[in-house]
Formats: C-alpha cells, structure tokens, sequence
C-alpha cells in the first residue's frame, strides 16, 4: 500500500480530490453557520442540497445552460430556507422538529421530480476545470489546488468572505448579536427577525450552491440520494468548526481527505470491505461531535426562537 | 368543576390540529401535483381510499401501521424527554439483525420460548444502538440529533455489509445468486399471522398493548414522571434533585429499544430473514406519527393507523397514475411543518387562560 502510496503520486491525487469533495461541505456549512450565528439550526440541509441538486442538474438537461442550471440550484435552496425561516422564525417552531419537516418534504420532492420528469439516470456536460495560469503548473500544490472547475475556487474563496462579513463589518455584527442576545439587539434597533430571514435564506441558498455542485459540478449527473448523509455532516462541521470560518474550512478538509481517502481505497480494491470504508466520515462525525464541541462556544440563543416582550 | 370542561375542549383541539395539518399538507401537495401536469383527484382518490377499499387493503394498513406505531412510542418517550431521536432506522436495524443473528443461533428452542426471547433481543438491539447517543449527549453535551442520523448512517452500512459476508444465506452463496439477505429464521420463530390470509401477525397486538403499557409509564410511575419533567423543564428538575443526564439517557434507551422492537416483529412476522432495507423509512414516518398522535401514546395509535394508510395508499396510487411514493415523504415533511408550526397557536391560546384564570396547562 506505501508503495502504491509513492509510486502513482497517489497522495497527490488524494488531496486534490479532497479539496473537490471539500467544496460541497463548505458551501453548506458555512451558510449553516451563518444561520446558526443568528441563532437558527436549519436540520434541513440535506433536503435542501438534494432538491436543489435535482432542479440544477434538470435545469441544465434541458436548457443546457450551466448558469441557469446553478441559478434554479441557488433559488431552490433560497425557498427551502425562506420556508424554514417561516417555520422557524415568524412561527417559531422547535427548530430540531422543523428541520426533519424540511429535510423530508426535500427527500421526497426530490425523488417525486426525479422519477416524474426525467425518469432515468441521464448526465450533463458539467462544470470544466480552469486551470489557473503559472499557479496550476506548480509541483504538488498545482495540480492539489489550481486546477478545479470555478465553483471549487468559489467556496474557498467564501472562507475568508464570511470571516470579514462576519467579523469586521456592521452586518456581521448584528447577526452575532441576534444569535447572542436578541433582547439586547431588539432593544438596540436591530432588526431581529429581518436579521434571521436574511441569514437562514441565505444559508438555504448557499446549501443549494453544494447540491448544484454535486450535480452539475462533480457527477455530471443525478441519482437519487446524492447527497449521501453530506448534508447532516455539514451541519455537524459547524459545531466541529466552532461556528468560526476557519474551524468550517479545517472540518471540510479533513473530512474530504478522508472521503477521499475512503474512495482511492475502495477503487484499489484493498482488502477494507466497502462499507467499513464508506462507515469512515459517518464514526468521524460522532467522534467529533462528543469531542470538539463545548457548550461555551456556541452562540447564546442558538435555537432559541425570539418574540418580543418576553423576558 | 371547571377543569373537565377545559380538558375536554382540550382534547378536541389536540385532534383537530393534526386533522388542519394533514389538511393543509394535502393542499399544497395537490398544487405541487397541479403543477407537475398531475390531476391530484385522480392521485389522491387511491391514495386515500385505495387503504380501505377492501380488507386485503385494511389488512396491509394494519400491517404497516404496527412498526409505526412502536417507533412511535420511542418516540413519545425521547421526545417527551427533551430527546430527539432521529436514530429510528438504525435502531429497528440493530433490534432486526441481532433477532436474526440469535433466531438462527438459538433454532434448538421450542417457539414458546424463542418468541418471546427473540422480541426481548429486538428490544435491546435497538436500545443498545440508542443508548450511544444517549451517553454521548448525557456525558458529552454531543448533539442527539446529529449523531443519531450518523448511526443511522453506519446502521446502514454495518447491516450491509453483514448482509453481503457474514451472515448472508448460504443458499445465496450456493447458488451463486448472492442477494444479500440472511437465511430463513426457522419457522417457529415466526409471529402467528392472526387474519388469515393477510399479513397481519400478532405484532399488532403487541403494538396496541405496549402503547398502554407506555401511556401508563410516562404518566403513572416516578420514572416516567421525571423523564417528563427532564423534557418539559431541564433546570427546575435539576433544582428538584432530578439527575438530568441520567434520564435523558434513559429515554434514549428506551425510546432505541421500541424501534428494535419495530425491527424485531418486521423481521419475525414479514420478511422471516433479514434483507437490505428493513427498516423501509419507518424510523422516520415513526416520527411522524408520534408527533401527529401529539406525542400521547394512545393518540399516536390513530396516527400509525392513518400513515400506514397513507403509505399502503401510496402503492395503490404509483399504480394507479405512475406517481413516485416520495409524495408521501414530501407530504410528511408538510404535515411535520404544519403540527410544528401549529404550537406557537397553542401557546399563545395556553398563556392567554393562564392570564384570565390563573390556571396553568401542563401537556
């Protein structure tokens, strides 16, 4: 296996398949975080990112435009989250409840669309590559970061975007005050629930982005149950991540790496059954979740819903 | 008195706000059909009728309606708990493969003590798979909900993987047909079907009796008050000297052990083998149902009877007009999405009596 490791640049094609497989956990997650940071847990992740896989991968069959495929992807997800928000939000639903609500009115739209509008498996012409110039031709770091299709760099790049949305400008500012203390913020002028339909929209949106990705920019193709459990695990990822951007970012990673990891086993055919491979991010997870995560961290009114004149 | 009078008007609107719910799921599926290019009277006529069209389709309502109803009492519990168990499909995983494992271990035992014996197994297979994440929220603060979809997850794979080495029928391997399900528990091991010609089995009495035996749980012995107390107020019960911790992981054992025991009559009075694909959903529709019967044991039998319908109708209708059965998991999710968003109604309406009379509602 060592051997197999060195002789094929086997690291080489581990890690750049882990940051692909990197990018639908950090679209996902990092909008979970934002609605999280504004006091939401939206469990319907992994609906969303399958029904926004379907409409993005049907949009694209057909229209054969992969913009307007991402585009039906984005709005999905947008509607997925202004339901939750709804639910959530205006209704103020238990969100650990909702969210299931959610994640299987997505499971079953998205099987329901499948088998009524196209039936059988069929694949597009995704997402290419972009190489990037001199960067790309690097030894080692080339061919792990620079040469991936525009959706890849798009999510690595929405690292540092939401740490500076987050940290450094007014906005960021009223989101972590609403998911701290939404007494305080309300008696400030924030706009509480304003704030919360913004983030949770937005982080619905941005699940649509990882659904898109899986279909139109990884697979080139829709099956059902795509999503394999990713979306659970990005909502994990932002209690592993400590609901930092940079926490998401090393989860995604580490997480892909070994998905990655898993799938270069399987294909060498060495002597791991499948499944215990497949089991790998899943035992991962748990592990995390008992030993990453205290309580201190967490945003002070994290599914905490929010009415006015409570005490 | 004017409490019965409450109590009654109470019991009336916690059966009207499931009826709203299932009402208001079933319009907006029938735009959703609308706008597929779908008549929904032609959808939902077999969908909804097609159940109890004849007994044949009553029978298989029953049928369905019995692994329902006992994940659904998990559920009562955890969720009564302050627990959210979403671990249901791992769970009648975990109680089916070690009835089937011990089924055909123990094949020397006359039927009259391997019966029993083997419902007892599903019920420890499930809790021994809930209790982890149980321990882990109890210990750890670890989210249940997140991992106890991952034991799902690994349920999933596990039974797989069983189900393709070491425990698949040896016929399978013989034949070189290899579909990965167990050999055949033996025949004394199966629950007495008790319509004939149907598949409803004895099951779904012992459904029926365990929902007694959980309302009388939760709501007459001191453990199952302080299991209610630990969901309905963590830190006045911790105030009262209630170990917390130790009932949340309490009713995640229990509430892992019914969906075993789900898995444990699938197993001994369907399939009478193990197969891929056992728990079919129902750790999730179990939820379902609980939350629509409003999490009484006695209300979640109505509720396992009217989404074992729902899903016995979603055959006929796939028949019928060629629509997919994620229409019920889609409908599921509105219902879900309604009876949740309903609460804040309810407590609205609860706060106001309390402020005209003074009386507080405790559910």
């Amino acid at each position: 296996m060592m051997d197999d490791f060195l002789k094929e640049g086997a690291l080489v094609l581990i890690l750049a398949s882990g940051v692909r497989l990197a990018t639908p956990y950090l679209f996902a997650a990092l909008g979970e975080m934002f609605g999280q940071r504004s006091g939401v847990v939206n469990l319907g992740v992994d609906g969303t990112m399958m029904l926004s896989a379907f409409t993005a991968f049907y949009t694209t069959f057909t229209t054969g435009s992969l913009a307007l495929g991402l585009l039906a992807g984005v709005l999905t997800g947008g509607l997925m989250g202004l339901i939750m928000a709804v639910v959530s939000v205006t209704m103020q639903a238990e969100q650990g409840i909702s969210g299931i609500g959610l994640y299987l009115f997505g499971l079953g739209m998205s099987n329901l669309l499948f088998r009524l509008l196209l039936g059988a498996i069929s694949t597009v012409e995704g997402f290419k590559p972009l190489y990037i110039p001199i960067l790309s031709n690097l030894p080692v770091i080339g061919p792990v970061f620079f040469r991936h299709n525009l959706l890849v760099y798009l999510a690595f790049l929405l690292v540092p975007v939401s740490w500076v949305i987050l940290f450094k400008t007014p906005l960021g500012l009223k989101i972590r005050a609403v998911g701290e203390n939404p007494q305080v913020a309300d008696t400030l002028g924030v706009n509480v629930t304003g704030i919360r339909y913004l983030c949770v929209i937005v982080g619905g949106m941005m699940s649509g982005l990882a659904g898109a990705y899986l279909s139109i920019g990884l697979n080139n193709m829709y099956v059902s149950n795509i999503t394999n459990g990713m979306g659970w695990i990005a909502v994990a990822l932002v209690y592993f991540g400590r609901w930092r951007p940079a926490g998401v970012l090393a989860g995604s990673l580490l997480f892909s790496v070994v998905n990655a990891l898993q799938i270069w086993v399987q294909v060498r055919g060495i002597a791991i059954p499948y499944e215990f491979a497949v089991m790998m991010p899943y035992v991962l997870t748990i592990v995390a979740l008992a030993f990453a995560v205290q309580r201190a961290q967490q945003p002070g009114a994290l599914s905490k819903p929010y009415e006015r004149g409570e005490a | 008195m004017t409490t019965s009078r409450f109590h009654w008007r109470d019991i009336a609107i916690d059966i009207l706000i499931p009826i709203g719910a299932a009402i208001g799921a079933l319009l907006v599926g029938a735009l959703i059909l609308v706008s597929a290019g779908i008549n929904p009277v032609a959808a939902y006529g077999p969908l909804l009728i097609g159940p109890f069209a004849n007994l044949y389709g009553v029978a298989q309502t029953i049928t369905k309606a019995t692994p329902l109803l006992l994940v659904g009492l998990g559920i009562c519990i955890a969720f009564r708990g302050g627990i959210i168990n979403i671990g249901g499909e791992g769970q009648i995983i975990a109680g089916a493969t070690l009835v089937t494992w011990l089924g055909l271990q123990l094949k020397f035992l006359p039927g009259i003590v391997l019966i029993p014996f083997l419902l007892l197994a599903g019920f420890i297979g499930g809790a021994l798979w809930g209790i982890v994440p149980g321990i882990l929220k109890a210990r750890l603060n670890a989210s249940e909900i997140l991992s106890t979809i991952m034991m799902n997850l690994i349920a999933i794979q596990g039974v797989s993987f069983l189900l393709r080495g070491p425990m698949i029928d040896p016929v399978e391997v013989a034949y070189g047909t290899g579909f990965p399900q167990s050999e055949a528990l033996p025949e004394w091991a199966w629950l007495p079907r008790i319509v004939p010609k149907t598949t409803v089995h004895v099951g779904a009495i012992i459904a029926l009796l365990m929902a007694a035996l959980v309302y009388v749980f939760l709501w007459r012995t001191t453990i199952g008050y302080r299991i209610r107390a630990v969901g309905y107020n963590p830190a006045a019960s911790r105030c009262a000297g209630i170990g917390v911790t130790r009932y949340a992981a309490l009713a995640m054992f229990l509430s892992g052990g019914f969906a075993g025991l789900a898995g444990a009559v699938e197993v001994m009075g369907i399939h009478h083998r193990m197969l891929d694909g056992v728990s079919a959903g129902y750790g999730f529709t179990g939820i379902v149902a609980g939350l629509f019967g409003k999490l009484h044991p006695i209300g979640v039998i109505p509720a396992s009877f009217l989404f074992g319908a729902l899903l016995v109708g979603a055959d006929k209708m796939q028949r019928a007009v060629g629509v997919s059965p994620g229409i019920v998991s889609a409908l599921q999710g509105l219902v879900v999405l309604f009876v949740v968003s309903s609460d804040l109604w309810l407590r609205r309406r609860s706060a106001r009596r309390v402020e005209s009379t003074g009386e507080e509602v405790v559910q």
